[in-house]
């Protein structure tokens, strides 16, 4: 028999449905996968294998009754722990959520459930899904399954959705939810070889979602192939009147829509992407899927994108500044850590909960965003950073004039070891570099594997489609991921 | 427009300049950004919504109602209406605000500027009607309770009403005298219960103010002002500017400057105290709330919103002088509550209904019934009236009885007293209880012949010159007839007797 946590959305659904085999042992041998794992990749917070055993047997129970089977039937998954989970701990990787159990089910992970797919258990992530490399995680980083050519230094997952993407790189789940403020479904996604897309602003509601910055957080799919992204992403989306900044539009097919022929397609290349300083192996994996889109049947237009070079330092007001809002909920009172020294009055409790309660990357984004917020330095960063993110989107409307969608590299570099650019936040935050523009613009963005570099590791393409075309992205997805022919997997060490 | 109120100093005469920020909350079953209930008094924490306690991930939604509310408030103060207008957050940590930061509209409010117009007084000092100019209406979030009293050591948190909406109406500082500010908030509070979008009650904390006083020389520019919060009646918020106008004054006077600074008042001493100074002042890093997208309102639902505004103080006070001829007294006091007007209303239409007549022609009836007659007795009465027994089809049917001469205004108090009691109707009451008077010429003639017959001598003396007797025949004639008898027939036929 074939080992079942080697197939993906697509062939677990449809071998279910087939009666190839049930969804409990497709649970089954992945709740196996994710307890061997636990130690050595640390993907987890907690693991629900209880819940994935549950949500298959209802589908083998509703399939024996000939019952119609949703998208996502029978298929497990692993839940950031950035998603409220009914009944089962949410921590959002933090201190301060710690035993946090809610009595309420995110709206995507609700979406999910009513589709068939099961629960695995809850990702770790980088805390508060401030980080790329899921050093910020309470818990204790996520190791990457992959490995340098010839060295076993453990390599950063990416992140923020790093425990996602190493379990989907380490067969410890087929698919898991993410969610992308700056990047952070597309650059773990680039670092492990899975495919992930974060879809237009607005297409997946953001309620019970932890939110770290609003006007930029969004839910998004990560799974090994385009396909399996296409369908989990239509069990996610959806308007939802509980969240007003949700999209009141209905959801396309884009499984049904997937096609690799991009005949009559326009692919922009934006030239401010080309930067110095960028890995020569990225540039060189960019041209060759300049090429692979054109041997798909693209025409290949020059683009400019000119206020890129603003878009990180734009980003890192907006999001810090919505953030030390956000966060200001955490504060002992009514959930979560309650740090109340004796004789403590309310400032000092709410000073030793916080204290205690977040990490160092939360601490330093709460106080750049209440920096850049305060009297005298609003009208300086946050509205000056605003009129830069207006700027970008128009750069990005103007390039849609020429183009259909872009290409452009994930990351500016494969995944790095661990503990590397730990202590140089700005270091780290570089690696983003790519991936905020689309954030700004909440554009539809996905990343796909390239290959592997000359360590081994694997490389990630990214395409930005326009505004609710996740169709258009996915299928220059499609197209490179059908000439990329990628199918490395880490080798298991753990 | 000159007002007249002064301080006198030391040195000379001060002025005082006020402005208020009424927070009145809006009329509405649910919350502002949330489907929470918002009935007052009930269980704490009983009324929160997991929006409203802020659990992780909770995200609001804006309720329809609370904006029309505040839309048909501001259209009622003929108000620019912002058809875009945006959230913001206003970032502060206390313990009953669950979010860390209050929901509020700081840069783009819902609601323009406006006016409204507060009535001449004298004996208030206010000479003439004026127009205390309103600068914006907004709509925010109300912030939960804390309860000190429950524990030795700490304290509790009440969320009911977290998430409430207010709307914070801020008025110009255009107002110059205690007596104005009252005029203001009474003014005011009657247009909100007029539009059904407070109900005003002070008391539960409905409408409450924030008062900017400060003090100058008369025509120097203004002076340094301060707020005193969360004054919760009109009385109150004229001693709170009686008291800091005082204090100012003294303070300048004797060498010292205001500082500009929030107060608390005391209803208990009738004075303000500081509560903290603009150098520990907040800094409330307001920004536009991410997880909102701006309010934008369509033709078609401000028209809705225009549409369904009632006759407002002044128009009806208008009608009432120049339609239905009430004197300005009459037509101020039916006007300033709104239980007031519908019950007048209502018994006006009634009444003309059902004397065939026009409402003109019976309002002053009616107005003088309602105003005077009907509130005396059931003042009277006490407990043993039951209001529900005074509808207006009853109150009708006596005044019907009345004006048809049917019954004596006594009569009519007297049937009223027993529908208080009874809810019994009028006409069985009169019929019943004997209470109708005489109108049959035939059979008071009959009396009056008697009474001229047993008393000859009074008639020859009343002809002979003595007017005044006329009382006394018309006190027998009504004695016979056990008060009963038509008092305006009464005089007339004996009129024509004694002088025929």
């Amino acid at each position: 028999m074939t080992d079942l946590t080697e197939l993906g959305v697509k062939a677990i659904r449809d071998g279910v449905a087939a009666g190839d085999f049930s969804a409990r042992e497709v649970a089954e041998a992945f709740n196996a996968n994710v307890e061997a794992a636990q130690q050595a990749l640390n993907a987890f917070i907690v693991a629900t294998p209880e819940k994935a055993i549950e949500a298959a047997s209802a589908v083998d129970a509703a399939r024996a009754k000939g019952e119609a089977l949703g998208k996502m039937a029978g298929v497990p998954i692993g839940m950031k722990d950035l998603f409220a989970t009914k009944g089962v701990q949410t921590t959002a990787a933090s201190h301060i959520l710690e035993g946090f159990v809610p009595e309420y089910e995110s709206t995507v992970s609700a979406n999910l459930w009513k589709a068939g797919a099961g629960m695995l258990g809850k990702l770790n992530l980088d805390q508060f899904a401030m980080g790329s490399s899921n050093e910020t995680s309470y818990f204790g980083n996520v190791i990457s399954p992959w490995r340098k050519a010839g060295s076993n230094a453990a390599l950063a997952p990416g992140g923020s959705s790093g425990g996602s993407s190493a379990a989907i790189a380490a067969r410890l789940c087929p698919a898991a939810t993410g969610t992308d403020t700056g990047g952070s479904i597309r650059q773990p996604a680039a670092f492990v070889g899975i495919s992930g897309i974060k879809p237009t602003y607005g297409r997946c509601s953001r309620w019970g979602v932890v939110a770290f910055a609003s006007s930029l957080d969004q839910a998004g799919p990560m799974a090994r192939d385009v396909t399996d992204c296409a369908i989990m992403l239509e069990a996610m989306a959806g308007f939802d009147p509980k969240d007003s900044t949700s999209l009141n539009l209905p959801v396309p097919q884009w499984e049904a829509g997937l096609n690799a022929d991009l005949r009559g397609k326009k692919v922009g290349i934006p030239r401010e992407y080309r930067m110095d300083g960028t890995d020569p192996e990225i540039l060189a994996s960019w041209d060759r899927g300049i090429e692979w889109l054109k041997d798909a049947g693209a025409e290949i237009v020059d683009v400019s994108l000119p206020h890129t070079k603003y878009a990180l330092p734009a980003y890192y007001i907006v999001a810090p500044a919505e953030a030390s809002s956000n966060l200001a909920r955490y504060d002992g009172v009514r959930y979560g850590l309650r740090d109340l020294p004796e004789g403590a009055g309310l400032q000092d409790m709410y000073a030793a909960t916080r204290a205690a309660g977040f990490g160092d990357e939360v601490k330093r984004r709460i106080m750049i965003g209440t920096y850049v917020l305060s009297a005298g330095f609003y009208d300086a960063y946050y509205n000056q950073a605003q009129r830069v993110r207006t700027l970008i989107a128009n750069d990005f409307k103007a390039a849609f004039e020429l183009c259909d969608v872009i290409l452009a590299p994930t990351t500016p570099t494969a995944s790095f070891p661990l503990g590397d650019k730990v202590d140089d936040p700005l270091a780290m935050y570089l690696n983003d570099v790519f991936a905020v523009p689309a954030s700004l613009a909440g554009l539809p963005a996905m990343s796909v594997p390239w290959g592997l570099n000359s360590d081994g590791l694997p490389l990630g393409l990214q395409i930005i489609g326009r505004a609710f075309d996740e169709q258009g992205v996915l299928n220059a997805g499609l197209a490179i991921e059908s000439r990329a022919m990628f199918n490395a997997k880490p080798e298991k060490w753990w | 427009m000159v007002t007249s109120y002064r301080i006198q100093g030391a040195t000379g005469e001060w002025e005082v300049v006020i402005g208020l920020e009424v927070h009145a909350q809006v009329t509405s079953n649910a919350k502002l950004f949330s489907g929470a209930a918002t009935a007052f008094g009930a269980e704490p924490n009983s009324q929160v919504s997991l929006v409203d306690a802020a659990m992780p991930g909770m995200l609001p939604v804006p309720n329809r109602e609370c904006i029309r509310q505040a839309v048909r408030t501001g259209m009622a103060i003929e108000a620019q209406i912002n058809a875009w207008s945006r959230f913001d957050r206003k970032n502060y940590f206390y313990a009953d605000l669950p979010q860390g930061y209050q929901i509020s509209q700081l840069y783009h409010p819902l609601v323009g500027e406006g006016s409204l117009t507060i009535e001449a007084d004298e004996k208030a000092g206010i000479p003439e009607d004026k127009v205390i100019g309103i600068e914006r209406i907004h709509v925010e979030q109300d912030a939960g309770k804390l309860m000190h009293d429950q524990h030795p050591s700490m304290s509790y948190v009440d969320l009911n009403r977290s998430g409430v909406a207010l709307m914070e109406i801020v008025s110009k500082p255009d107002m110059r005298s205690p007596a104005e500010a009252g005029a203001y908030m009474r003014k005011l509070r009657a247009i909100l219960r007029y539009v059904g979008s407070c109900d005003g009650n002070m008391e539960e904390g409905s409408m409450r103010a924030d008062v900017n006083v400060s003090v100058r020389r008369v025509g120097d520019e203004f002076g340094t002002r301060t707020e005193t919060k969360n004054v919760n009646s009109v009385r109150f918020v004229m001693q709170t500017i009686e008291h800091e106008a005082r204090r100012q004054v003294d303070l300048i006077e004797d060498g010292g400057t205001v500082v500009q600074e929030t107060r608390l008042f005391d209803p208990g001493t009738g004075t303000t105290r500081s509560m903290r100074s603009k150098e520990d002042a907040h800094d409330y890093r307001y920004f536009p709330d991410p997880d909102l997208l701006p309010l934008e309102l369509d033709e078609a639902f401000l028209d809705e919103c225009r549409a369904s505004l009632p006759e407002l103080p002044d128009a009806k006070r208008r009608r009432y002088v120049e339609g239905l001829c009430l004197s300005d007294y009459n037509a101020r006091e039916l006007t300033a509550e709104v239980e007031t007007f519908a019950r007048f209303e209502q018994l006006l239409a009634e009444t003309a209904t059902k004397l065939e007549k026009s409402e003109t022609e019976v309002a002053t009836q009616v107005a003088n019934w309602s105003l005077s007659v009907a509130p005396g007795v059931m003042n009277a009465l006490g407990n043993e009236a039951n209001p529900a027994h005074a509808t207006a089809s009853a109150q009708a049917a006596i005044l019907g009885m009345q004006a048809a001469g049917d019954i004596s205004g006594g009569q009519a108090k007297e049937i009223f007293e027993i529908v208080l009691k009874t809810g019994r109707d009028p006409q069985e009451i009169a019929e019943t209880e004997g209470l109708k008077q005489q109108s049959d010429t035939g059979a008071i003639e009959a009396v009056i012949d008697d009474v001229l017959a047993a008393n000859a001598d009074k008639v020859a003396e009343y002809r002979g010159g003595k007017d005044k007797l006329f009382g006394f025949f018309v006190g027998q004639t009504m004695k016979a007839m056990q008060g009963k008898g038509n008092p305006a027939v009464v005089n007339q036929l004996l009129k024509a007797k004694l002088d025929g």
